[in-house]
């Protein structure tokens, strides 16, 4: 378990009691969904060291069950851009992101994923947010394996937040009632 | 016309069928599998010198409890829960390019045959359920076939289908790679897996798996025959070919359940995930549990064949020591020996398969020559010789 979250779902709230399926039911998606994040690694520079680092013993990301890195998109539920997004790569970052299966997280690692960095050039993305959305941004040039450990609990933190069945639900009355 | 028929219908026989299906299937076979997942990745992680998943306990903060529930201060062991549970709720993805129908087959041909070899294979010798009015005890035994080993191999053959219509159907190039591969390297290890198995049958001379294991209970383990006629000069001889077989069997096994050293159908640093590259959710889910099935089946298969199944080990010694009938008198035995054969012979698969992980973890991956070279060079001529050698020695020695 990771530390409790400034704002978790309560799982069970007596005083709501039309709401307690729902509110339950998401809680337990959003366990196993958080429980078992399997990252897509898109390492793309040196921060894909300091990725590496993160999954090997001193760091140990597997504490958290994250250390299955999936080399195929369609097995991957959190894609982590680990580098210099040049335009020329940008475009199969955008691609193998398309080819993730819903739900999926994304994660930009370090200044450059986050915001081009240093490279304010012709060449560069600045900041793979201009493609795809971004969870979670992780500061550092390259960011210390530590950092990474915490953005993947800040991710942690996101997912027990998620309304996924209830909005579904919602989603449903409004089209059989429309 | 029926009423005969359903006259000699017994019903306690389909009952008692029925439940040791339910039991070894989703009690044993699959808790089996995310059990042997999770210590996949606990001792991966002891031998990196790493911790391992030890954050999910049991989650009971769900359910409106303070903390999440850890047995015995271990932690992670709702890990493969939350990963399963995970996949069956992923967006279940099937790429246009695909061939649909054996999209859709090959998982389920992964899965099927791998559950359907543990029918032949004994999990205990005999339940004698008396106390509930049962004049006969019930074999610890789905099928009772008197050509065990043969119907496995028949069945487990077809799992690479499975694996060859992964990667085929997925139209894909590294799927397609993958599946060339697998099928290369299952129907060259075929060979010598079933060549390795008959010296073993021509000792026992009997092809039922049942009456193996009471042989080897009664004379000693076929690799350790330390009572009964194991005690013969014969048996101590024919140690020799059996340990050949031995590893020649464990071996193929490696290459047939395509697990490291031998996984190059779905090597990630070449072809990134093999044949199931294109399969998400629950599907990719499928193969995944179809290997461990596979690998939990064939190392109930050697158990059987060379460990004595569920025979308990030296039984002779124990029984001096322990006021208790540990051996099986067929028949006779007490309910507590039936339990404790269970649980010796899920004790040795287990061994069997924290075998297979620290293998894994311990081997780098062979080269595709290498592997092949392996097969057919080195195993396919070994088994061959090695059922002369038993052949030549079983005549010099001759069993009683």
């Amino acid at each position: 378990m990771v530390a409790p979250a400034e704002s978790t779902v309560a799982a069970y709230d007596s005083k709501i009691e039309g709401n307690i399926i729902f509110t339950k039911m998401d809680a337990a998606i959003n366990w196993m969904r958080k429980n078992s994040m399997w990252p897509m690694p898109m390492g793309l520079a040196c921060c894909a060291i300091e990725m590496m680092a993160a999954a090997c013993s001193r760091y140990d990301l597997s504490r958290f069950g994250a250390e299955v890195m999936r080399f195929s998109p369609r097995q991957a539920d959190v894609m982590i851009v680990a580098g210099t997004v040049t335009y020329k790569m940008a475009l199969a970052v955008k691609r193998v992101w398309d080819q993730m299966p819903e739900p999926k997280w994304c994660i930009a690692m370090g200044a450059c994923a986050s915001s081009g960095g240093m490279y304010r050039s012709y060449a560069v993305l600045q900041g793979i947010d201009q493609l795809i959305p971004v969870d979670v941004y992780i500061s550092g040039c390259p960011p210390r394996p530590e950092a990474l450990l915490e953005g993947m609990m800040r991710l942690q933190r996101k997912i027990e937040t998620e309304h996924s069945f209830v909005e579904q639900k919602k989603e449903l009355i409004a089209e059989l009632t429309a | 016309m029926f009423t005969p028929l359903l006259a000699n219908f017994d019903l306690i026989a389909l009952a008692a069928s029925v439940g040791k299906i339910v039991f070894l299937t989703f009690l044993v076979i699959l808790p089996l599998v995310s059990i042997s997942v999770y210590f996949e990745r606990r001792i991966s992680a002891v031998i990196q010198d790493r911790v391992g998943p030890n954050r999910v306990g049991v989650p009971l903060t769900l359910l409106g409890f303070k903390k999440d529930w850890q047995p015995f201060g271990i932690g992670g062991l709702a890990q493969a829960a939350a990963d399963g549970l995970k996949f069956i709720l992923k967006e279940d993805f099937v790429p246009a390019h695909v061939r649909t129908f054996y999209y859709w087959l090959a998982p389920c041909l992964t899965m099927v045959p791998a559950l359907l070899t543990c029918v032949v294979i004994p999990f205990g010798s005999e339940l004698n359920l008396s106390f509930l009015g049962l004049a006969e005890p019930i074999q610890l035994v789905i099928a009772d076939l008197s050509v065990g080993p043969l119907f496995t191999f028949a069945i487990a053959s077809l799992g690479v289908y499975g694996i060859v219509l992964a990667g085929w159907a997925s139209n894909s190039k590294y799927p397609f790679l993958g599946g060339v591969r697998a099928s290369a390297q299952m129907i060259s290890y075929e060979i010598s897996l079933g060549l390795s198995v008959i010296p073993v049958l021509m000792i026992f001379g009997e092809l039922n798996l049942t009456k193996m294991s009471a042989f080897q209970d009664a004379n000693g383990w076929l690799l350790l025959p330390l009572w009964g006629e194991g005690l013969s000069l014969a048996r101590w001889v024919l140690l020799i070919p059996i340990f050949i077989s031995f590893v020649i069997f464990t071996v193929s096994m490696f290459a047939e359940t395509n697990r490291l050293p031998f996984d190059l159908a779905e090597c990630e640093t070449e072809l990134v995930a093999g044949y199931h590259t294109e399969y998400s959710s629950m599907k990719f889910a499928l193969f995944f549990l179809g290997e461990y099935a596979a690998m939990i089946i064939g190392s109930g298969l050697a158990v059987t064949l060379f460990l004595g199944g569920w025979s308990i080990p030296c039984w002779p010694l124990l029984e001096k020591i322990i006021p208790l009938q540990l051996h099986f008198s067929p028949g006779d035995t007490p309910l507590y020996t039936g339990l404790l054969h269970i649980a010796t012979f899920f004790a040795k698969v287990f061994f069997f398969i924290v075998f297979f992980i620290v293998i894994r973890w311990t081997l780098p991956r062979f080269r595709f020559d290498q592997l092949m070279a392996l097969g057919w060079k080195v195993f396919f001529e070994l088994a061959l010789a090695n059922v002369f050698l038993t052949a030549l020695l079983m005549w010099w020695f001759p069993l009683k």
